[in-house]
């Protein structure tokens, strides 16, 4: 099946990007098209003009500073994030989130920005970020602004993004000293399937006691939602495997999963507690080390 | 409106007319001629319209071709370039039987290409999981992945006659 007729402008700077998305209200933004192109030729989605940002230089950048962080920009590719250095070395589960989407292809053509901006609940990009406290940075008509990655989804397929804004990078602080971060996701189909559920979490301790976490479960919900209520089960409290069990009962507890062709409601809220369970002892292991 | 472009596709250079909407699997296939490219899902999950863009295997039929000028393309019909001498993995997929029908066969190639480019002995797995977004209608990945296995090993024996 062909792609539906449409314009395409390739700007050069996120300010004519920006200007372009104004002068024309119905224009799409695209990055590495892997989710556009299939929406449009598949399930009917029918664009005027798509805006592509692959020609404006430095939006691909990935960067990291011993005391900012790292910066990974909105033309960034999956299969760069997956093996940089800095992100193996201080980002292990956002390089393995990366490396876990989709296939050798889709990877070399994909980026991570694009995976939030799709907004799907099961992007598999989405939790370990949110779970490490990430953030937007998004460019508009009236200027810059900074988005908390936990208030950037909206509902599936919704985003903060206000028209003719444009997410120009994600930015990921440094983890605090004895951190521990886990991503573990299931899938039908290994990892070229979209999510059926995934949990994420950061766990920082002190001697054996969890100072802080967070943990996000993905494709349970209208987006990557956080569970609170287990947050504060293990939180303040020394870490046991006893507490962890609880804390995965909770987290499945405040899911809210339905039935799709990826998994049964049943399903997903029974592996939320598990895989609450693994990411927690995961992240306590790694934090300890 | 058509927009004039030039392509770089195995070597050579194209002129071609396309559309924007236009993928760079249809112009290689329909203004090129070049069929070894294939089209299989249009979705990016059966690999067999696999081409290589500046040394990344990537999937021609999610890649608009306005979007390749400048870039080098290679497609399976640039890996023998002297059409005489097979290149080490299309000719390790030649014997070790790993040629059924022959539709993900380019795509398969390519995407070992990709693989032993970045890591010349990938271990059994590290070969599944690279070819994890190519799919063979007739099943025959065990044949696949021995014969992506030998042509690492052939590679790399002959890269290092080269260097001593």
């Amino acid at each position: 099946m062909r792609l539906s007729h449409f314009d395409y402008y390739a700007p050069t700077t996120v300010a004519d990007a920006i200007s372009l998305l104004q002068s024309k209200p119905d224009a799409h933004v695209m990055a590495g098209g892997t989710d556009l192109l299939i929406k449009m030729r598949h399930a009917g989605l029918k664009l005027k003009t798509i805006i592509s940002l692959k020609s404006i230089s430095g939006l691909n950048t990935i960067a990291f500073d011993e005391t900012k962080g790292l910066t990974i920009g909105a033309t960034a590719l999956l299969a760069d994030v997956a093996i940089h250095p800095d992100i193996l070395k201080y980002y292990p589960t956002v390089a393995q989130a990366a490396r876990g989407t989709a296939n050798v292809q889709v990877r070399n053509m994909g980026t991570v920005i694009g995976n939030l901006c799709n907004a799907s609940p099961a992007a598999d990009n989405a939790p370990t970020l949110l779970a490490m406290g990430a953030e937007v940075h998004i460019q508009g008509p009236s200027g810059k602004r900074t988005v908390p990655l936990d208030q950037f989804f909206k509902g599936p397929g919704m985003t903060a993004l206000e028209p003719a804004e444009i997410v120009t990078a994600v930015h990921v602080p440094r983890l605090t000293p004895h951190s521990g971060t886990a991503y573990i996701s299931l899938s039908a189909r290994g990892q070229l399937d979209c999510s059926a559920v995934g949990v994420a979490t950061m766990v920082t301790l002190k001697e054996k006691v969890c100072e802080d976490t967070r943990i996000f479960v993905g494709a349970c919900g209208p987006t990557p939602i956080r569970v609170p209520k287990a947050e504060t089960i293990v939180r303040g409290k020394e870490l046991t495997d006893d507490l962890i069990d609880q804390a995965g009962v909770q987290a499945s507890a405040e899911a809210t999963p339905i039935t799709d062709v990826r998994a049964s409601a049943d399903y997903r809220e029974k592996m939320v507690a598990v895989l609450t369970r693994r990411v927690l002892s995961q992240a306590r292991k790694r934090a300890s080390e | 409106m058509k927009q004039i472009i030039e392509l770089n596709v195995n070597g050579e250079s194209y002129t071609v007319a396309v559309n924007p909407w236009q993928t760079l699997n249809e112009v290689l296939r329909e203004e090129i001629n070049l069929t070894g490219v294939k089209l299989g899902c249009g979705s990016g999950d059966c690999g067999a319209c696999t081409v290589m863009v500046d040394g990344r295997a990537v999937s021609s039929c999610l890649s608009l071709a306005v979007e390749m000028v400048g870039k080098e393309i290679m497609t399976v019909e640039g890996m023998a370039p002297s059409g005489e001498e097979l290149h080490p993995i299309q000719e390790s997929f030649v014997k070790k039987g790993a040629i059924q029908c022959g539709f993900c066969t380019p795509g398969m190639e390519l995407t070992a290409l990709n693989l032993l480019n970045n890591n010349p002995s990938p271990t059994y797995n590290e070969i599944r999981e690279a070819l994890a977004g190519n799919l063979c209608r007739c099943t025959g990945y065990k044949k696949i992945i021995e014969a992506v296995g030998a042509a690492g090993q052939k590679m790399k024996e002959a890269s290092e006659r080269k260097t001593s």
